[in-house]
C-alpha cells in the first residue's frame, strides 16, 4: 500500500511504497500511529505548522462492505493531546479507489488553499476567495462544482469554525459525515487549508475470484439479514433517545437529571414519523444509516414562501443539542442541529459547552455581560444565537468557550459541572460506571473506545472495578483491529474475528482470529504510548462531581469506585509502557 | 478482452427516488471483471449536487441508435441487440470520442484511458440494496 506525503509549507508532495507498515499494523488506527511516530515532533503545538494530520483506511476498503470509514489521527487542539476521529461518506473508498493506504499532510500554506488530489497528481488550489465562506455546506458545493470526479469523490472541508479555529471544529465530508471530534478542523484552518478532495479512480486484481465471491456474500447477507443491524436498518442511532430516558441515562440540562420530560417528541420514532426525508449511504454500506429530516421554515416576512432544509440526525446530536439543552421541540432540535452543521462545529463539544455555560448563568458564575445573550433551557433562540458567538468570538467569553468546557471551567469556575473526561466533552450517556470510566481511559476520551454504556446495560450487577476496567480494555483492543480494518463500528456484530480472518484469506493474506487479537491488543499499547509521548498524564484525569451527584441506571455512582478503577488501570495498563 | 452479450435484456431503473449513493453496484461491475474498486465500472452513483439533494446513479440507456458507435473509428464499439453497444477493447484506441458523444455521459475513463461503460449484463441489478435497479427483456 502506498502513502502519500503532501508538504503544504513547500506545496511538495511524494509517494512512497509502505506494505511493511500496513503488513504489521493492518491500516486505519494501527497505521495511523505508527505514521504520526514517524512524521511529527510529538511535542508540538496542535495549532502550528509542525502539527501533522494522518488519514488512514485499510486492507477492506473498496473490497467488502461497510469497511467505510477513514481513520484521521493529528495532535488535538482540545485536549492538547493524541486526536483521533473517524468518519464515513466517500472518504475511504476514494483514498482507496486513487491508489493509497494513508495520506499525510505537513507543515502550513501561506495563503488560503484547497488540495485536489486526483489519482497519482495532487493540485494545490487558490483557496482565498472561499475561505471566508462560514458555511460549510457552501464551501462544499463551490469546491463540487468546480472539481471533476464527479461520483468517485470526496470533499472535505471546513466552516466557520474551523476557520476562527474553535478548538472543536469538525472537518465534514459528503455533506452530513464528519471528522468530528476532537479538533481536526481548527487543525485545517490552522494549516490555512480550507478542504481536501480526493478522486479516486482504479481498482486492483482479485487474487482469488472465488473465494472471494463467497466471502463477499456472506458479509453482504450478515449485513442485511441478521439482527446485528437492525438497529441502524431502521430509525437509525435516534432509536436510543426512548429506551436510554426510561433507563435514567439520557443526559439531561447539563445531566441535572437523566430523564426529559420531552423525550418522546425528539425520539427517533417522533422524527421517523414527522420529519424523516430522505436516507443516505456511506459509499459501499448497504444500510444507509444516515438520516435525513426534511424541515420546512416559513420565510420571516413573506406569506406563503417556504424553505425547506435538510438535516441530519443522529442521537448524539439529539442528546448534545436536544435533551442536554432541554429542548424539547423537534424544529427546536433541528434548527440548532443545522446550525452547527454549517459552522461545522462537533455537536457534542458545543451542546456541551453551551449546557455548562447555561448553568454558569443560572448560578451567576457569569453574567449576561458574558454571554451576550440570556441562555436558558429550552430556549432555542438564545442557543443559535450563542453559537453564532462561538464562532464569532466576539468578546473574552466566547473566545473561552471556543477552546472547550475544560478551559471555561477553569477561567470561569463550575468545574464540578463541566462534562469533559480526558478534556473532551462527554457523549451522551449516563447510564452506570462501566460508561465514566470507558469515557476517561478510553484512548479518544470517546464513548465509542470501548462501549461502557453498552456494558453497563448487560451487567447484572455491579462487580469489581479492575473487572470492568479489563473487560473495557478487551473491548477497545478488538476495536482497534475494527478502525485499523476501517470497519464502520456498527457493523462490529458482522466483523466478528472468524469472518474478518476468513475476508483476509480470500484478499491472499494468511492470519487467525487468534493473531488479530494479539494486533489489537499491540496497536492498543503503541497508541497509548504514543499518547503519554504526547504528554498524557492518567492522574490529570479530572473527575465532574456531576456524574456522582444525578442518578443513572446503576443508582448513584460513588466516587471511590471510579478512582479505584483508574488506579488498577494505570498499574496494570499505562506504568508497564512508561 | 471480448465481452459478446446478445440477450435481449437490459439494465434499469425501477425507482431512481430511492437511491441511496451507496455505489454497492459500481463495486459490483468492477467485481465481475475481477477487479476491487471502481476503475472497470459502467455506472456511476452521484448526488445531487450535494447529498442534502439525494442520489441517483448514471449509466448507460441502451440507445437503439448509439451516438457512442457512431463516432468510434475502430468499431471497438458496435450496436447491441436489445439497444446499447458491445465494446471490444482490443479494438479501442482510447481517442474518447465515445465519452463525448454519449449525451448523459455514461462512459467513464479507465485509468488507462479507454472508456468504461455498461454492457447491460444485469451483474450490479443483484447488488442494490434498496430496488432501484432491475434487469429486464427489452424488444430487440
Ligand atoms: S453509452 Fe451513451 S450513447 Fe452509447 S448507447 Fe449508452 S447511453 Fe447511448
Ligand atoms: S475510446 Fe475506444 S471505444 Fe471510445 S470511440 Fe475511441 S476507440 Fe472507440
Ligand atoms: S449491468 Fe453489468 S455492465 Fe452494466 S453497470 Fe451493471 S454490472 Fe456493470
Ligand atoms: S446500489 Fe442501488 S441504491 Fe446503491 S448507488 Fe447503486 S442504484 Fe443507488
Amino acid at each position: 500500500m502506498k502513502v502519500l506525503k503532501i508538504d503544504l509549507s513547500k506545496y511538495r508532495y511524494e509517494v512512497e511504497d509502505r506494505k511493511d507498515l500496513f503488513e504489521e499494523w493492518i491500516g486505519g488506527t494501527g497505521v495511523a500511529v505508527q505514521l504520526l511516530k514517524e512524521e511529527m515532533d510529538l511535542r508540538a503545538d496542535p495549532l502550528s505548522e509542525e502539527n501533522v494530520i494522518v488519514f488512514a483506511i485499510g486492507p477492506f476498503t473498496s473490497a467488502y462492505p461497510l469497511a467505510s470509514k477513514t481513520v484521521a489521527m493529528f495532535k488535538s487542539p482540545l485536549t492538547g493531546n493524541l486526536g483521533e476521529s473517524h468518519a464515513g461518506g466517500r472518504t475511504a473508498t476514494a483514498i482507496a479507489n486513487a491508489g493509497y493506504g494513508a495520506i499525510v499532510i505537513k507543515g502550513k500554506s501561506k495563503k488560503p488553499i484547497y488540495i485536489v488530489v486526483h489519482n497519482d497528481k495532487v493540485y494545490f488550489r487558490d483557496a482565498r476567495v472561499i475561505w471566508n465562506i462560514a458555511d460549510s455546506l457552501i464551501v462544499g458545493r463551490i469546491i463540487a462544482e468546480r472539481e471533476s470526479g464527479r461520483g468517485i469523490r470526496t470533499v472535505m472541508r471546513i466552516g466557520g469554525a474551523g476557520n476562527k479555529l474553535v478548538r472543536y471544529a469538525c472537518v465534514t465530508t459528503e455533506t452530513y459525515r464528519h471528522f468530528g471530534r476532537l479538533g481536526l478542523g481548527a487543525v485545517f484552518g490552522s494549516k490555512n487549508l480550507k478542504g481536501l478532495v480526493v478522486i479516486g479512480r482504479g481498482s486492483r486484481k482479485i487474487p482469488d475470484r472465488h473465494k472471494y465471491k463467497e466471502v463477499y456474500e456472506k458479509i453482504l447477507k450478515l449485513a442485511l439479514e441478521s439482527d446485528a443491524m437492525k438497529k441502524y436498518h431502521l430509525l437509525g442511532t435516534a432509536v436510543n433517545v426512548n429506551p436510554l430516558n426510561q433507563l435514567k441515562a439520557l443526559p439531561t440540562k447539563n445531566l441535572k437529571a437523566t430523564r426529559f420530560e420531552k423525550a418522546e417528541e425528539i425520539s427517533g420514532e417522533a422524527l421517523a414519523e414527522h420529519n424523516l426525508g430522505r436516507r443516505v449511504a456511506c459509499s459501499h454500506c448497504p444500510i444507509a444509516c444516515i438520516h435525513i429530516a426534511a424541515l420546512r421554515i416559513p420565510y420571516e416576512t413573506e406569506p406563503y414562501f417556504y424553505k425547506t432544509i435538510m438535516i441530519s440526525y443522529d442521537y448524539e446530536l439529539i442528546y448534545a443539542l436536544g435533551s442536554m439543552l432541554g429542548i424539547g421541540s423537534r424544529d427546536g432540535l433541528l434548527k440548532l442541529i443545522h446550525k452547527v452543521e454549517v459552522y461545522g462545529l462537533d455537536a457534542m463539544s458545543t451542546g456541551v459547552c453551551l449546557a455548562w455555560a447555561t448553568e454558569a448563568l443560572e448560578r451567576g458564575l457569569i453574567t449576561e455581560k458574558e454571554t451576550i445573550v440570556k441562555l436558558s433551557f429550552g430556549d432555542v433562540d438564545a442557543y443559535l444565537k450563542a453559537i453564532d458567538y462561538i464562532v464569532k468570538q466576539p468578546n473574552e467569553f466566547y473566545r473561552v468557550l471556543a477552546q472547550g468546557v475544560e478551559k471555561a471551567s477553569e477561567v470561569y469556575g463550575g468545574k464540578e459541572f463541566a462534562l469533559a473526561f480526558g478534556k473532551n466533552e462527554m457523549p451522551g450517556y449516563h447510564v452506570g460506571y462501566a460508561t465514566h470510566i470507558g469515557y476517561l481511559i478510553g484512548l479518544r476520551h470517546s464513548h465509542l473506545d470501548n462501549a461502557g454504556y453498552s456494558l453497563d446495560q448487560k451487567l447484572k450487577e455491579i462487580p469489581k472495578p479492575q473487572e470492568i476496567v479489563d473487560r473495557l480494555v478487551k473491548e477497545e483492543e478488538w476495536r482497534q483491529v475494527l478502525s485499523s480494518l476501517v470497519v464502520c463500528f456498527f457493523a462490529r456484530g458482522v466483523y466478528k474475528p472468524e469472518i474478518v480472518a476468513e475476508a483476509f484469506e480470500a484478499l491472499g493474506y494468511e492470519t487467525s482470529p487468534e493473531e488479530l487479537k494479539m494486533k489489537g491488543e499491540k496497536i492498543y499499547r503503541e497508541k497509548l504510548r504514543l499518547k503519554i509521548k504526547m504528554g498524557f498524564d492518567p492522574d490529570s484525569l479530572r473527575l465532574p462531581k456531576r456524574i456522582f451527584e444525578t442518578e443513572c441506571f446503576h443508582g448513584k455512582l460513588k466516587e471511590e469506585y471510579v478512582k479505584e478503577a483508574l488506579r488498577y488501570w494505570k498499574e496494570r495498563y499505562v506504568l508497564p509502557l512508561v | 478482452m471480448i465481452i459478446i452479450i446478445d440477450m435481449p435484456k437490459r439494465l434499469v431503473i425501477k425507482d431512481i427516488e430511492k437511491c441511496v449513493g451507496c455505489g454497492l453496484c459500481m463495486f459490483a461491475c468492477s467485481r465481475r471483471h475481477g477487479e476491487i474498486g471502481n476503475d472497470y465500472s459502467g455506472i456511476l452513483p452521484v448526488s445531487l449536487s450535494g447529498f442534502e439533494r439525494g442520489a441517483t446513479v448514471i449509466f448507460c440507456r441502451a440507445c437503439k441508435e448509439p451516438p457512442c458507435a457512431q463516432v468510434c473509428p475502430t468499431n471497438a464499439l458496435t450496436p447491441r441487440k436489445g439497444g446499447g453497444v458491445v465494446y471490444r477493447e482490443d479494438l479501442c484506441i482510447g481517442c474518447k470520442n465515445c465519452m463525448e458523444a454519449c449525451t448523459i455521459g455514461a462512459i467513464f475513463e479507465r485509468r488507462n484511458g479507454k472508456p468504461a461503460l455498461c454492457i447491460h449484463c444485469g451483474y450490479c441489478a443483484n447488488y442494490c440494496p434498496h430496488g432501484v435497479l432491475g434487469f429486464e427483456e427489452v424488444e430487440a
